[in-house]
Formats: structure tokens, sequence, C-alpha cells
């Protein structure tokens, strides 16, 4: 009997009793439906936690200098002043896999208003991309401020909550103005809380600034040498209060280079150097790619030949990202082996009715066997429905399960996302639990005896 | 070898546990092309055996079964069932037709598991003249809850001629109709065997029936009566 000759069989028997068969594939049906809703749900919620974990930035690539190498000593990573602006201007336009990018430029100084006096964890310049970057655009007060800042280099800045307890006792700064380094800046804005982040660092005791400002009104004088740490305390002439209150900070760790060794060792002048870039790449999947344009872009700006050692270094958050697919990895397990039960379930039903439906039919099965049909005809013909009714349910299901995943997303609002790979599982798997559910019933058909098959009563 | 069927000192021995119960105890018949027999003999005279193993649907625990020519008694399961499909056709005592199936498709049945390949247009036409020749023409798409005893069992004639066997058994194939039906159904027995040349086996406890055979096989306790020996 050809394959045709054989399904047409089974459908035929299956269409004998509508109602059975509709019964029997029920268990497939809720069995597949159950896979295609929870894989959906599942890819929703997965979706979810990976916005919530580029939150804290898994997405986050950070560029940051190379080490500067003068006279046989190393003065350790971002030493060198490699990066400018315009290596961010060129990321964020020839970097497709890159989502923002941001300019820092760092400082760590004081920060004065009225009676009150600060140092905070972070003084950053930057550009309003930062907040993007960062995942932290949802501001408790005020607003951010702008591009047209930036080129401008207004004195504006917003700060994060733990300046706003230490400088103003919690009272609101927005329209106030605070004094960096003898700096005014109007504050426009405070930062919702962040906490801690990974290493313990207070990320609200932030102060956010236009890197311009920041790079020629606060840092000014860090320009005329290679090492910001270096001159900042060795070169510190202005009224600075840090140095006089930790004299100790001055100690040099280096020797300063005589004018020789400079001469041989030019350093590159960028008046516009920036400390570091920081972007996020569009996704998760998308670092390794966003690190390669990256890499490829920096290196064509700062003219590099293709032997030479890149001049910077792209840093991605390995250990978030870990966290972030080793989750991810769970739940999709989780899902897996629930769904795996729900199909085993289905298919013991399957296995039940087959096993009656051969009892049932025992004279049919004898009848056939004397007109002719061989042992592995009604093999064939008893798993070839098992497997039309899995294929069936499997069907429905998959119109069940999407309809369900879609009335869970109106209805709860939650976040589903369509699976290709869950519905082609679910007919693979349903396909299968048919013909390994269905060949025992199907076996003891084909090995019932003629003679006592067409007595069977 | 003129005989279609000869059965020589066939005998069948049920194994029941420990004890051993012979039901044929070494028959031997034979059987002309074009013959139209009747079998008959009370219950557990053993004739039901003898039917199974004619039909090969079992096979005898001793003896030789020659059908066209070949010697059939060890045949495997596969072997029979082709045998079954090309040479055997069978009617029995209930009809056995698949419900809530047509008539046409109960008598392509039997076409699902030959091996020659027609094709479905042929099998089709081929299922279409046997019910014309049983007279159901007017019933193909008719399901056998819609039919009436003896259409069902013409069906099932139908359904037996349709891969043209050599020889027909029939069990008791009127132990279910009335007496007029019953009498529709030898006729068509008669000339199924008279116009078509079709040997038929017609098993009986009904002598009325035996009468519409020229010859009779008594079976007694597992031996066949000698022809006039007996009552």
């Amino acid at each position: 009997m050809n394959l045709r000759g054989i399904l047409k069989t089974a459908l035929g028997a299956l269409r004998r009793n509508v109602m059975r068969t509709l019964l029997t594939t029920l268990g497939i049906v809720i069995g597949v439906a159950a896979v295609i809703t929870m894989m959906e749900i599942g890819n929703g919620a997965t979706l979810a936690i990976q916005r919530t974990l580029t939150s804290i930035g898994a997405n986050t690539l950070v560029v940051i200098p190379g080490a500067q190498n003068v006279g046989g000593i190393n003065y350790g990573m971002g030493s060198m002043t490699t990066l400018t602006p315009h290596d961010a201007e060129s990321i964020a336009r020839e970097c497709p896999a890159v989502a923002n990018v941001a300019p820092i430029v760092r400082a760590r100084t004081q920060v004065v208003y009225g009676n009150r006096n600060w140092v905070p964890t972070y003084i950053y310049g930057s550009t309003p991309s930062f907040l993007r970057v960062r995942d932290w655009t949802d501001l408790d007060e005020g607003e951010s401020f702008t591009e047209h800042d930036v080129r401008n280099a207004s004195k504006v800045c917003v700060v994060g909550k733990t300046i706003v307890r230490e400088l103003f006792a919690g009272r609101s700064p927005v329209g106030k103005e605070i004094r960096v380094r003898n700096v005014a800046f109007k504050v426009v804005g405070v930062l919702s809380p962040k906490g801690a982040n990974l290493m313990g660092l207070d990320q609200d005791d932030i102060l956010l600034a236009p890197w311009t400002t920041i790079k020629y009104r606060v840092v000014a004088t860090s320009l005329s040498g290679g090492n910001q740490s270096v001159t900042d305390t060795t070169n510190a002439t202005e009224v600075n209060s840090l140095s006089q209150t930790y004299p100790n900070l001055s100690t040099s760790l280096y020797p300063v280079p005589s004018s020789n060794e400079l001469a041989d060792v030019p350093q590159p002048i960028r008046f516009a150097n920036v400390d570091q870039i920081l972007t996020n790449a569009r996704s998760a999947a998308d670092i390794p790619a966003a690190i390669r344009e990256i890499t490829e872009v920096l290196r064509e700006n700062h003219h590099l030949r293709p032997a030479a050692l890149s001049d910077f270094t792209v840093r991605d958050m390995t250990e978030i990202t870990k966290a972030m697919s080793s989750t991810t990895e769970l739940i999709t397990k989780l899902l897996l082996y629930v769904a795996m039960i729900s199909l085993v379930v289905g298919g013991v039903g399957i296995m039940n009715i087959m096993l009656v439906s051969v009892t049932e039919r025992t004279r049919e099965i004898g009848l056939r066997m004397a007109v002719g049909a061989e042992p592995n005809d009604i093999l064939r013909q008893f798993l070839a429905e098992a497997v039309v009714l899995c294929l069936l349910g499997g069907l429905m299901g998959i119109l069940t399960g999407r309809a369900t995943s879609i009335l869970v997303s109106r209805l709860l609002k939650w976040p589903t996302a369509p699976s290709l790979g869950a519905i082609a599982a679910a007919v693979a798997v349903s396909a299968s639990v048919g013909v390994l559910f269905g060949f025992y019933p199907a076996f003891k058909g084909s090995r019932l005896d003629p003679i006592d098959a067409l007595r069977y009563e | 070898m003129g005989d279609l069927v000869e059965l020589r000192d066939i005998r069948k021995t049920y194994h029941l546990g420990e004890v051993d119960l012979p039901v044929l105890k070494g028959v031997s018949l034979t059987i002309a092309p074009g013959e139209l027999v009747t079998v008959m003999g009370a219950s557990g005279s053993g004739k039901s055996t003898l039917m199974n193993i004619l039909g090969c649907l079992d096979h005898p625990t001793s003896g030789e079964y020659w059908l066209e020519g070949v010697e059939i008694s060890q045949y495997g399961p596969k072997a029979r069932a082709r045998l079954r499909n090309r040479t055997i056709g069978f009617v029995f005592q209930s009809f056995n037709l698949l419900p809530r199936t047509t008539a046409l498709e109960n008598v392509l049945m039997p076409l699902a598991y030959e091996r020659e390949g027609l094709g479905e247009h042929q099998k089709r036409q081929r299922a279409e003249e046997m019910l014309g020749r049983v007279g159901l023409t007017d019933r193909i798409h008719h399901q056998p809850s819609q039919l009436s005893g003896g259409e069902q069992q013409r069906v099932a004639i139908a359904r037996s001629l349709i891969n043209r066997p050599k020889v027909l058994l029939a069990d008791e194939p009127t132990g279910n109709l009335d007496s007029r039906t019953s009498e529709e159904i030898l006729e068509m027995f008669e000339r199924l065997n008279g116009e078509d040349g079709i040997t038929i086996v017609l098993v009986t406890h009904d002598p009325g029936v035996a009468r519409h055979a020229r010859r009779t096989i008594r079976v007694k306790d597992g031996l066949i009566e000698v022809p006039g020996g007996g009552d």
C-alpha cells in the first residue's frame, strides 16, 4: 500500500468516529498549545529580563585609551590620550550594532554649595546620550542638559540622589548653583536613584555635566601632561583644598620625565581628548559585532597600520552578560521540561485510545487479514492513524497556542514573543509522539491471529 | 494435477494446556475447478477448523494442502496473507462490513492490499462492476446501516469477488437471513458458479441449502463421512 493509500485509510478510519478522534487529539492539542503558549510567554519573559539586565548595563561597552609607556615605565590603563569626541561621533555614525555613544571626561574634585561641600565619586562630563547608554533617562526632577548645552559648554549639570542628600540636605536642588572648582554650575535635574553598582560603588554619587564644560572649564589644566593623575597632583598650583588636606597625595609615583625624554617620545597632542567612550550594543547578541565595528572605526580614525597594536581597548560586561545568558537558558530549559511533560501526557492519552481502538476493531483487523492484509499492513495502518491524530492535534494545538498567547498578551498585558522554533518543535514532537505511543497498540493489532480476530465479539 | 484443492490426511490438534485436543483426524478431499460444494456437520464436528485451513487462515498440524498444484501447508503468515488476497474469497455469516463506510469503499477494501499496482480508476471501475453483478448499482454510496441484511451480504459477496479469486469460501452465508433472502443469495452463488465458473465451498447446517449443491461433504468428529455411508 502506498503512502497516499495509507493516509486515506487512516483518515477514513478516523472519520468513522469523529467525536472520539476529537477527544483523543485533545490531549495533544492541549499539550502542543501549552508548549507554544509557554514558549511565547517564556520568550516574552526572557526579553523582559534582558531589558532589566540591560538597565544594569549588560550591553555596555567601554572604550578606554591604551597604556602609555615612556622610557620603560608603564603608566597603566587609560594613561594615553588617544580618544577624541570625534571618535565618539564616528562610532555613533558608522557602527550599526551600537545603539548609543557617550564620550566621558572624568574629574575628581570638590563640590560646594553654601556652607556644605562634598567630593562626589563621579564627576562626569558627557552628552545627553550618557543617560540613554546607562538606561537612566527617567529623571526624578527637572530635565537633562541638551546637545545645545554640550556645544556651548554651558555651566549646567544634573546630580544624583547622594549629592542632593549631602549638599542640599534632601531639598530640591533644581535651579540652584553649585560650585565645582570655583566654576558655578546650575543644577537642571535630579537623577532617579540607581543604588550601588556591582562593585559596591554608589552610582547616585554623581554629577553629570556637558563634557565640554568639564573639559574646558574644570579640568583644563590637566591637558598639559600625558597623565592626568600625575600632573593633577604634582602641578596643583591653584587653590585646591584637597592637596593641602592630604599632603601625601602630592608625592609623585613616577619620575618626572626630563625635557629630553619628552622630546624622544613625543605625545600626539589632541586638545580635545576624552577619558573614555561609553557605548551600548543594540542587544546582547550584538555585543561581539559592536566590539568588532568599534575596533575597525577607531583603528581607521587613529591611522593604525594593520600590524600595529591598538591604542585603545573595548571592554564588555562579561560578568553581567554571563548572568544574563544563564538566566535566559534556565528559563528556556524550565519551559521545555514543562512542555515535555504535557506532551508525554498527551501521548499516553493517544496510546490509551489507540489500544481501545485496536480492541474495538479486532473484527475489522481480522477481516482485513482475511482479505490479504499482512501484519505489517495492519501495523502501518494503526501507526498512520496515530501519527495523523497527533499531527491533527499538533495543528489545532498551534492555532490554539497562538490564540492563547495573543489573548494573554492582550488581556494580561504580559509580554509574549512569537516563536517559530516552538512551532516547528511542536510539530516534530507531536509526530514523534504519534509514532512512539502509536507503536505499541499498532504492534498489538498486527500480531492478532486472524481466526481469533474474526471470531471476536 | 486437475484439482484446484487437494487435502491429504490433514490433521489439526489444539494444545489446551497439557491436554491435546485433536479436531481434524486425517481429512482427505479434492475439489475440482468449477465445483459447488457444501460442507455440512454439527457444531464441534471440525468443519470450522477445516474451513480455516482451506481458507489459509490457519495451517494444519500435519498433512498436505495442495492449492492450484502448490503445496502450501507450511506457508508462513505473510505468504498465506498473499494467497488469501489473490486466490481465496471469504463470505461470512455476519457479513463483516466496515461500519460507517460506503458499500463502494467496503468492496474496494481488499484492493488496498493487492500488489499488482492497479490504478485508482481501475480499482473503482472494478468495484462498481462487482456491485453491479450483485445487483446493487443504485446502492454504492449507502452505508451498511442503510442496507438490508440481504443487501449487506451481497456487498460482502462483491467484496469477496473483487480480487477475482479461484475459490469462494462461504461460512453459513445465509445464517443471519430470512428464508426468502437466503434463497436469493443462494441463487446468486449458483449463478456465480454456473456463469463465471468460480469454485464455491459453502458451509451450512441447513439441509435445504445443501440441496443447491451437486456435492455435499459431511464432517463428523474430525473425519469426512464416506458419501452414502452414513444416513
